[in-house]
C-alpha cells in the first residue's frame, strides 16, 4: 500500500466534500509563519510522518499566534522520527472539540469485500477502546458494487448509540469517505477523530490514506513516487531499484533495505529470494543461523537475465555485507539459468569480495549451477550453486560455513566506472541497455559463438562478423532478450569484442556518496 | 478423483495469442489438459497450437460447446473485464494468473463470481495441476517438468506461494508420495478460492487422504482453516508449513498478502491455531514428505 501523508489525504477528503480544519502545510518556520497569520486564529502544528501516536513524541505543537508558530515550529522541522527525518509540517486551525469518533475503511480477505468500521469514541487509544467498549465499535460490509447507501451509514452510527442530526452528519461522512476511497482506490482510509466541534460541526480532524500499490497507475494525479509498502519514506536505494522495476516488467524486482547503514561487525547477509514464499522460507534459515539481513530481495516471475543482474549490482552497493545468499522454493517453473547469467555478469564486475551461496532450484537448475560453477571460479569470492535437492537450511549451513572462511570480512562497495566503448564499433540498443562490438577483436574469433549462444537467435554472421538478424527497432523493443548468453560466451571463451552495457540509472553516484562517506 | 478439474474439464485459454497465454497453452495441451478454445478479441479465425481463436467467450461457447473452466492470461488492468465476460458466458470456473491485479477488481470479481455461483483461483497464481490429469495455468513451466515433479496420489496440496506448491509437491513426488491435486491459491491478500475453501473441496474428495498446506503471515485465511477443523468441516489430516517466522510486523514482502495485521495473520497466530486443533505443523519443508508418509494408510500412489 502506497501512503499518503495527512495534508494529502485531507486534501482528497475535501475533494470528496469532508469538511477539514483550515489549514496549509509548511516546509519552513517561516512558512508555517505566513500560513498561521493567514489562518488569524490559534493553529495547531503537526509533523507529516507515516507514524501514529505523533502526540506522544511531542510531534504535534500549539501555537496562539504566528510568531509562536514560527518558534514551535522550528523544534518539528529537522526532527527524526524513525526512519523520517521531518521535512513538512501541516499548519491547521486549532478546533474546538466537543467529541470524537472514529471511522476506517478496511478490505477484508475473508468476505472479499470492503468493510467499514464506525467508533462512537474516538482519538488516540481507539485499539484499547474497542477491546473495553464492543458496544460502541459497529462494522458493515459494503456492496462493492452498488457502493455504500445512506440508510447503510445511518444503521451504522445508530447501532453505536447515536442519534438525531448528528447521527446524520456523521453518516454523511461515512458515505463520502468511502466515495473518496473508492475512487482513488485506497485499501485503507481512516480518519481519527472524526471530531463535532462546539458549535456543532463535523470536521476529519487527521486522516490516512492508503492506495492499493496495483491500482496507482490509474492516478498519475497522486504523484507517488513509489509504490510500495513502506512505514517509513523510501531510501535512496530503494528508490534506485524501483526506477529498474517500474521500466522492465518483465518480472518481478522488488527491494527492500532493513537498515540504511550495516556495523561493520553485524553478521549482515545481502539476501536475493525467489518469489515471496520461496523468499520467506529462504530468510528463516538464514536468520535462524543468527545472520541478520541487509535487505530483503525478490527476483521472480520470470525476469530477464538483466534484471537479476541489476537487482544484483543494487545488492551489493551495501557496504560489509558478509555474504550473498541467493535462495527462493527450490522447484521453481522458470528456466534458472537467466538468473545465473545475470549473477555471473554482476559478480564479475564487482570482482566480489565475499562469498555467494546461490540456489537456484527449479527448471534447467544443472545448467544454471554448471554457468555459475565455470565462470565464477576466477573471481576473489567463493560462489557455490545449489539446486532443489538442497534444502535452504543446508544452503544456509553452507553460507556460515564460507563466511567463516573468508575471516567475515565485510563486503566493500566498487566505484561504478562508465564502460569505454571505442567509436567505430558495431553497436544496438536493447530493450534496458545497449550491446556494441568491437569487430577488431572479431577477426581472431575461431568459433563466432555468440551466434550460436543467442537463444533469441537474433544475430547472424555477415561476411564473418556478427550483425543483427533483424532491424534495430525490433532488438531494442525486446526481441533482444538481454539473456546474456553472447558476452558471457564471447567474454570467457573468445576475444572480449562483446559488451552489453546495462546502465542502472542513480547508482553510480549513490556509490560515488558511500565512498566518500568513509 | 481429484478437485477443480481433470481431464475431462473442458478449458478455454483467455488472451491465448499473447507472450504467457501462448507458451502456457502449450505447457497445457502437452500434459494431456482438454484445451478446447481460446480467446483474444480481434484475434478471431486464428489458432494457436491447432486451438481454433476466437474474439470473444461468448463465441466460443457457440462454436465450441459448454467450457468449464477458463484460465486467464490477460494484462492485469484487463482481467476483470475477462472474468465477468467468462462468467457471463456461463463458465463456472476461473485461473486468473496475472498479478498486480488492483484489489477493488478483484472484490468486483468475487461479488459477480458469488452472484452467478461462479468461483475462481488467484489472482496471481501459478495455478492448479491433477497429476497424471490436467494443468491448468502454468505451474511445472513444462509438460516434461509437470509429468516429472507431481505425481498422482492422495496428499492434496495447497500453498499461497507459487514456488513452494512445486517445491512441497516435488519433495513429496521425490518421497514417492503422490498428489491429489496441487493448488496455489494466489500470493494476494485477497484472492478467489482461500485454504479454508480448498479444505472444504479436499473434504469432499475421496482420492485426497491428506493435505499439505504452505501459509503466509498475512491475511487469516489459516486461522479460518482451524476455524474449520474445529467445527468439523474438515477431519483430514492437515500438514501445516508457515513462512515468515522471522519478518518484521508491518513490513510487506512481494506477496501483498504478507502484511501482518494486528495479532491476526501472524506467525505466532496461524501457528497457535493450528496446533491448537491438531495440525501438523512442521518447521522445514523436508519434514513435510516424513510427516506424510507416517499419516498414509499404506500405499501412498
Amino acid at each position: 500500500m502506497a501512503r499518503l501523508y495527512e495534508f494529502q489525504s485531507k486534501k482528497l477528503l475535501k475533494e470528496g466534500g469532508i469538511r477539514i480544519p483550515e489549514g496549509e502545510v509548511a516546509s519552513s518556520p517561516e512558512q508555517a509563519f505566513q500560513i498561521a497569520r493567514k489562518i488569524g486564529k490559534p493553529v495547531v502544528l503537526k509533523v507529516q510522518v507515516w507514524v501514529t501516536g505523533r502526540a506522544n513524541f511531542g510531534g504535534i505543537q500549539f501555537a496562539e499566534n504566528p510568531d509562536e508558530a514560527i518558534e514551535k515550529s522550528s523544534c518539528l522541522f529537522g526532527m527524526k522520527v524513525r526512519n523520517f527525518v521531518v521535512e513538512k509540517v501541516l499548519v491547521e486551525e486549532n478546533l474546538s472539540i466537543q467529541s470524537e469518533y472514529f471511522v476506517g475503511l478496511v478490505v477484508d480477505d475473508a468476505q472479499k469485500t470492503p468493510l467499514l468500521i464506525f467508533s462512537s469514541v474516538g482519538g488516540t487509544g481507539i485499539e484499547e477502546i474497542a477491546q473495553v467498549h464492543p458496544e460502541k465499535i459497529g462494522q458493515i460490509p459494503v456492496d462493492v458494487v452498488r457502493g455504500l447507501r445512506d440508510y447503510e451509514a445511518r444503521n451504522l452510527v445508530r447501532r453505536t448509540g447515536i442519534s438525531g442530526k448528528l447521527l446524520l452528519r456523521l453518516s454523511d461522512t461515512l458515505v463520502k469517505l468511502y466515495g473518496v476511497a473508492r475512487k482513488c482506490d485506497a485499501r485503507s482510509a481512516e480518519i481519527n477523530p472524526l471530531v463535532l466541534t462546539k458549535d456543532n460541526l463535523v470536521y476529519a480532524a487527521d486522516c490516512h490514506l492508503a492506495i492499493d500499490d496495483y491500482a496507482v497507475f490509474r492516478h498519475p494525479e497522486l504523484g507517488i513516487e513509489v509504490a510500495r509498502e513502506f512505514d517509513r519514506p523510501p531510501t535512496p536505494l530503494e528508490k534506485i531499484a524501483y526506477h529498474v522495476e517500474e521500466k522492465d516488467h518483465r518480472g518481478t524486482f522488488y527491494f527492500l533495505q532493513m537498515t540504511e547503514e550495516i556495523p561493520k561487525e553485524e553478521n549482515s547477509i545481502g539476501f536475493n529470494g525467489a518469489g515471496g514464499g520461496g523468499s520467506m522460507m529462504s530468510m528463516d534459515a538464514v536468520l535462524n543461523r543468527g545472520f541478520k539481513l541487509s535487505n530483503y530481495c525478490d527476483t521472480s516471475g520470470n525476469p530477464a537475465a538483466s534484471k537479476v543482474y541489476r537487482a544484483a549490482k543494487i545488492i551489493l552497493s551495501q557496504p560489509h555485507i558478509k555474504g550473498y545468499f541467493a535462495s527462493g522454493s527450490g522447484v521453481a517453473s522458470q528456466e534458472q539459468y537467466h538468473s545465473a547469467r545475470g549473477l555471473v555478469k554482476a559478480f564479475h564486475e564487482e570482482n566480489l569480495d565475499i562469498p555467494g551461496v546461490i540456489r537456484l532450484g527449479g527448471n534447467f537448475e544443472e545448467k544454471a549451477i554448471e554457468i555459475l560453477a565455470t565462470y565464477l571460479k576466477d573471481i576473489p569470492a567463493k560462489v557455490e550453486g545449489y539446486g532443489r535437492d538442497d534444502s535452504p537450511e543446508f544452503c544456509a549451513a553452507r553460507m556460515e560455513e564460507l563466511i567463516r572462511e573468508n575471516d567475515f570480512a565485510g563486503h566493500e562497495v566498487r566505484p561504478i566506472s562508465d564502460p569505454i566503448i571505442p567509436e567505430d564499433v558495431y553497436a544496438f540498443e536493447t530493450f534496458t541497455g545497449n550491446i556494441s562490438i568491437d569487430y577488431k577483436k572479431c577477426s581472431d574469433c575461431q568459433t563466432k559463438s555468440c551466434v550460436e549462444a543467442c537463444k533469441a537467435d537474433i544475430l547472424k554472421l555477415d561476411d564473418g562478423k556478427p550483425v543483427l538478424a533483424i532491424s534495430k527497432e525490433e532488438a531494442k523493443k525486446g526481441k533482444c532478450t538481454e539473456c546474456l548468453a553472447c558476452e558471457i560466451f564471447c567474454t570467457f571463451h573468445e576475444q572480449e569484442a562483446l559488451t552489453i552495457h546495462l546502465p542502472i540509472p542513480g547508482l553510480k553516484e549513490y556509490r560515488e556518496k558511500i565512498l566518500k562517506g568513509k | 478423483m481429484s478437485i477443480l478439474v481433470d481431464e475431462e474439464s473442458r478449458v478455454l485459454v483467455q488472451g491465448i495469442t499473447g507472450r504467457e497465454g501462448m507458451v502456457r497453452t502449450r505447457l497445457m495441451k502437452d500434459y494431456g489438459t482438454n484445451v478446447i478454445a481460446g480467446v483474444t478479441p480481434g484475434k478471431g479465425g486464428e489458432d494457436v497450437y491447432g486451438i481454433p481463436v476466437y474474439d470473444s467467450v461468448e463465441e466460443a461457447w457457440e462454436r465450441q460447446g459448454p467450457v468449464d473452466i477458463s484460465v486467464i492470461f490477460v494484462p492485469a488492468a484487463l482481467v476483470k473485464d475477462a472474468a465477468l465476460e467468462a462468467m457471463d458466458a456461463g463458465i463456472k470456473l476461473l485461473v486468473i494468473v496475472p498479478d498486480r491485479v488492483p484489489i477493488f477488481d478483484v472484490l468486483e470479481i468475487s461479488h459477480a463470481a458469488k452472484e452467478r455461483g461462479a468461483s475462481f483461483v488467484g489472482p496471481n497464481t501459478l495455478g492448479l495441476v491433477s497429476p497424471g490429469k490436467a494443468v491448468l495455468g502454468m505451474i511445472g513451466g513444462r509438460a516434461e517438468r509437470a509429468k516429472e515433479w507431481f505425481r498422482p496420489g492422495h496428499v492434496g496440496v495447497s500453498s499461497r506461494s507459487g514456488g513452494m506448491t512445486s517445491a512441497i509437491s516435488y519433495y513429496l513426488t521425490e518421497a514417492g508420495v503422490g498428489q491429489s491435486t496441487i493448488i496455489h491459491v494466489g500470493g494476494d491478500a485477497v484472492v478467489g478460492l482461500s485454504h479454508p475453501e480448498v479444505m472444504e473441496l479436499f473434504e469432499q474428495d475421496e482420492q485426497t487422504e491428506i493435505v499439505a498446506m504452505f501459509g503466509e503471515i498475512g491475511t487469516t485465511q489459516e486461522e479460518r482453516v482451524a476455524d474449520l477443523i474445529e467445527r468439523g468441516k474438515f477431519t483430514k489430516p492437515l500438514i501445516a508449513f508457515i513462512g515468515g517466522k522471522a519478518a518484521k510486523s508491518g513490513t510487506r514482502f512481494s506477496h501483498a498478502g504478507a502484511i501482518v495485521e494486528g495479532s491476526r495473520g501472524s506467525y505466532k497466530s496461524k501457528v497457535r491455531r493450528l496446533i491448537k486443533v491438531g495440525a501438523h505443523v512442521v518447521d522445514a519443508i523436508s519434514d513435510i514428505p516424513k510427516v506424510a508418509k507416517k499419516l498414509s494408510k499404506g500405499d501412498t500412489q
